[in-house]
């Protein structure tokens, strides 16, 4: 029991660390040059070749931000379904086994 | 794109109209130009490098089919880590992360899969997860696929694999090889994207090495923090199966030095 609660634990902490991450850039960024790396990689390829033009473009692009955020959140839900599924299913297989 | 609607969310927070019409004017131009996140944008590579990178790729996604098709008819029971380790690329493949540079980008995900079943197989996973999203998503691309599974799926599963092995030879903990196997793979992906950008657009004073470092330099700061967050997302996961399925990963271990 005392070594299935450690191992919550790391785990609590290992996300919080994940998600510490991901939330620094909104203050850190607040006053910082906010234009970042999407502009300045532009501005490389512009800079470096100002005459290339993109010779083709995407036979099909979402309609719109919400459709594209669709797409992204199915694309993760089926990750995530499949990645639960089997969790869930070696979970009970060990169980079974221990039983 | 990511950060530009979230920039426009931020200042609609503010209230402030005219920096909104101004954040959304500066998106429709910029959007039809985006090298957005980690990989390269349809029409950003001139043809020749997208065959050349795709004709690199294609011995390795051959290798992975026969490299999957060997371990699964050796040991069936792993077929469910295999399906895991592809649903793993996709879930992180769709998390796009804010990082400190004010951009977003997203983990690769290939890391582990690579850790169970070798680069190679990762290179056929890796493939699906860009070509879906290079058609349902318009993020990467048809012609630069190549070139992206190159970057995203080959060199990425390759030096998360030789890192976990060599980690693992020394002797290190097992977390810290699945740690900096994933997040030198994510590393490498964007170094590569770099390599593959220098290559077709060197600069005209300096050359390669110029636009390598020019490129290099975009990408790092967005990048570093996500490959440490890929990192602890792939020890968190990968504990949990070591929880639950000693045996098999103990198969795949042995299996996977035959692969190599």
């Amino acid at each position: 029991m005392k070594i299935h609660s450690k191992k919550i634990i790391t785990n609590l902490i290992l996300i919080s660390l994940v998600i510490f991450l991901a939330i620094i850039p909104f203050f850190v960024t607040k006053d910082a040059d906010f234009a970042g790396a999407d502009e300045k990689a532009e501005a490389a390829i512009i800079d470096i070749n100002p005459k290339y033009k993109p010779w083709f473009s995407s036979i099909w692009e979402p309609p719109s931000g919400e459709v594209e955020s669709l797409i992204f959140s199915l694309q993760a839900a089926i990750g995530a379904g499949i990645i639960g599924y089997g969790l869930g299913y070696m979970k009970g297989k060990s169980k079974v086994k221990e039983g | 794109m990511g950060f530009f609607i979230f920039y426009s969310e931020r200042v609609t927070l503010l209230s402030n109209k005219k920096v909104w019409m101004f954040g959304l004017v500066l998106m429709l131009i910029l959007l039809p130009q985006q090298i957005y996140g980690m990989h390269i944008m349809d029409g950003f590579l001139q043809p020749k490098w997208c065959i050349a990178w795709g004709i690199l790729t294609i011995p390795f996604v051959i290798a992975g089919l026969s490299a999957i098709n060997r371990t699964i008819s050796e040991n069936p029971k792993t077929i469910l880590l295999l399906a895991m380790s592809g649903a793993f690329v996709f879930v992180l493949s769709a998390l796009k992360i804010p990082s400190i540079s004010g951009s977003t980008s997203h983990p690769t995900g290939v890391g582990l899969g690579a850790i169970m079943f070798g680069p190679t197989a990762m290179t056929v996973l890796g493939l699906i997860v860009l070509l879906f999203q290079a058609i349902l998503l318009a993020h990467g691309g048809l012609t630069t696929l190549g070139a992206n599974a190159f970057s995203m799926a080959v060199i990425g599963p390759i030096v998360a694999f030789v890192t976990y092995k060599t980690v693992k030879k020394v002797n290190g903990p097992q977390w810290l090889a699945v740690f900096l196997a994933a997040a030198l793979g994510n590393l490498i992906t964007y170094i590569t994207t770099s390599v593959q950008l220098a290559l077709a657009f060197p600069a005209e004073v300096g050359g390669f090495m110029i636009s390598f470092e020019k490129f290099l330099s975009i990408f790092a700061l967005t990048q570093i923090p996500l490959a440490i967050s890929e990192g602890i997302l792939t020890v968190l996961i990968f504990n949990s199966i070591k929880t639950y399925s000693k045996n098999e990963l103990i198969d795949l271990k042995v299996l996977s030095k035959e692969v190599l």
